[in-house]
């Protein structure tokens, strides 16, 4: 069975049609990354697959049954900043363990190891108006990978971080992925990010957004950026991107 | 950071002393106004001390009258808080009770409090329950409207976190809508507080036998401007020291920098 079946998938904004009769499958355990121009919807898609917008027509089924944020254990890393201002960055990475009622020696455990991911150890009593713009960042995957989800929604988190850790993050992510075999669904649109990184990569069209190619990544892990084969599959979707 | 904490609080006893020289110097140098009606600083603190054990002419010691506003504002305050920031909260939070409340809120609102004083005296005659109405009903506006502003103001991005994560509407109002709210309803209770205070001596000066309000009105009839210095002197005095109490709290309860 498919981890996320959308079938159909429409929603518009008054007169704007962005999600236009979508339809694909993550299977348990894809590691896919969702690329198109900007604007095309990408975070529409996620935020519908959350339930944070109502769909107009389709259906987005996890494990076959409707989504149910109780039941099914998402994590989604968003966008925006997203850390609380009033809590700690040790609290706010709690936020999540502590919704879902983890008990106090998996929560205290789990801070730690997530605060040694992201390298804010030192900073776990900081609070967010105390931190850079990329440690802001850090904190909500840190959050994020905290819950230990079976579904890791993650949208275009690693924009905004400086290269050296947009690089440390993105080899994180994969080895997180090979051992836990969580499944996540990246959108970004950093070509070179979803080459390196996805087993799958899914090209979306300008709005109305379409699935325009839905394809494997053959490459194999770890990926080397300046390999002739990583190369030829960037300018590939690079292509598969251009609406000019 | 010392340094710089005693330089302001050398700034603000600096303008003190200052509001207090220009004051001696209006009244006992250049002798601008009568004294009767415009006293020195050093007869009023003259008065302030007399007052303490002095009855006469408004039948009471300052202690006495001081005891008695508090006791009528803290009531109607407390009850204006108690109901007005979780009203506001449920309002901001739920649309259903904002659709209940708030055409009926929005009618009430533009009342002023003092507007309501004749209606309590009809109801309830001039005790303590009169006042304590009317003082609840100015502090219960601000309280509400800045409890439904604060969480009305709550980042979605932060509502969304919670949801995700599968916190229910009403976990999600405790962790995130309320402590995202708290700086506006501290603000709040701090405008409560002032607009309490301003209703309590309107209460008093109208319908009274006692009271801060109380003796200023009996102070003037009989012209003593002293006293009446003293009453708005003390009332100034226990208004910054309550907003004081509040802004400790604030302080200890609004964590991560959004009290400054």
């Amino acid at each position: 069975m498919s981890k996320v079946e959308v079938n159909h998938l429409t929603k518009s904004f008054g007169s704007l049609k962005v999600l236009d009769d979508i339809s694909f499958q993550v299977n348990d355990g894809d590691f896919l990354c969702i690329v198109g121009p900007t604007g095309c919807g990408k975070t529409t898609f996620l935020n519908s697959l959350v339930k944070l917008y109502d769909i107009d027509d389709g259906e987005i089924l996890i494990n076959g049954e409707e989504v149910d944020l109780n039941k099914h254990s998402i994590a989604y890393i968003m966008q925006e900043y997203s850390t609380m201002s009033w809590l700690t960055v040790k609290e706010n990475i709690q936020f999540g363990m502590k919704v879902r009622k983890f008990s106090k020696e998996k929560l205290n455990r789990k801070t730690e190891e997530v605060l040694k991911m992201v390298g804010l150890e030192k900073f776990a009593d900081y609070y967010p108006e105390q931190l850079s713009a990329s440690m802001l960042q850090r904190v909500s995957i840190a959050r994020a990978f905290a819950v230990e989800p079976d579904l890791l929604l993650m949208d275009e988190p690693y924009g905004q971080l400086d290269l050296e850790l947009r690089f440390r993050l993105e080899d994180e992510l994969i080895r997180i992925w090979q051992e836990t075999k969580t499944t996540i669904v990246f959108i970004t649109h950093n070509i070179e990010e979803a080459v390196y990184m996805s087993q799958r990569i899914m090209v979306l069209t300008n709005k109305p957004t379409k699935v325009k190619e839905d394809f494997v990544n053959p490459l194999p892990l770890p990926r080397n950026v300046t390999e002739e084969k990583f190369i030829e599959m960037r300018n590939k979707v690079t292509n598969l991107i251009k609406w000019w | 950071m010392k340094e710089k904490k005693l330089k302001y609080t050398l700034i603000s006893t600096a303008s003190v002393f200052c509001f207090l020289l220009i004051w001696y110097l209006i009244a006992d140098v250049f002798k601008v106004f009568p004294s009767s009606t415009f006293p020195s600083p050093f007869k009023v603190a003259t008065a302030f001390v007399r007052k303490l054990t002095v009855t006469t002419p408004d039948g009471g010691t300052l202690g006495k009258h001081l005891i008695a506003s508090l006791k009528v504002v803290l009531l109607g305050y407390l009850l204006g808080i108690v109901i007005g920031v979780p009203l506001g909260i449920l309002m901001g939070w739920y649309r259903r009770v904002d659709l209940i409340v708030k055409p009926l809120f929005d009618l009430i609102r533009p009342i002023p409090p003092v507007g309501w004083i004749p209606l309590m005296i009809l109801w309830l005659g001039i005790g303590i329950q009169a006042k304590a109405t009317v003082i609840f009903v100015s502090a219960v506006t601000p309280a509400i409207i800045n409890a439904y502003t604060g969480i009305k103001q709550t980042n979605p991005v932060h509502i969304w976190v919670a949801r995700t994560f599968g916190a229910s509407n009403f976990e999600t109002l405790l962790k995130v809508g309320i402590p995202s709210a708290l700086p506006m309803i501290f603000a709040g209770l701090k405008v409560s507080l002032g607009a309490s205070w301003m209703a309590l001596v309107a209460a008093e000066m109208l319908a009274s036998t006692e009271g801060l309000g109380y003796m200023i009105q009996m102070n003037r009839m009989v012209g003593k401007a002293d006293n009446i210095m003293v009453g708005m002197i003390t009332i100034g005095l226990v208004g910054a020291l309550l907003t004081y109490i509040l802004e400790t709290l604030e302080k200890k309860l609004v964590k991560g920098g959004r009290n400054k």
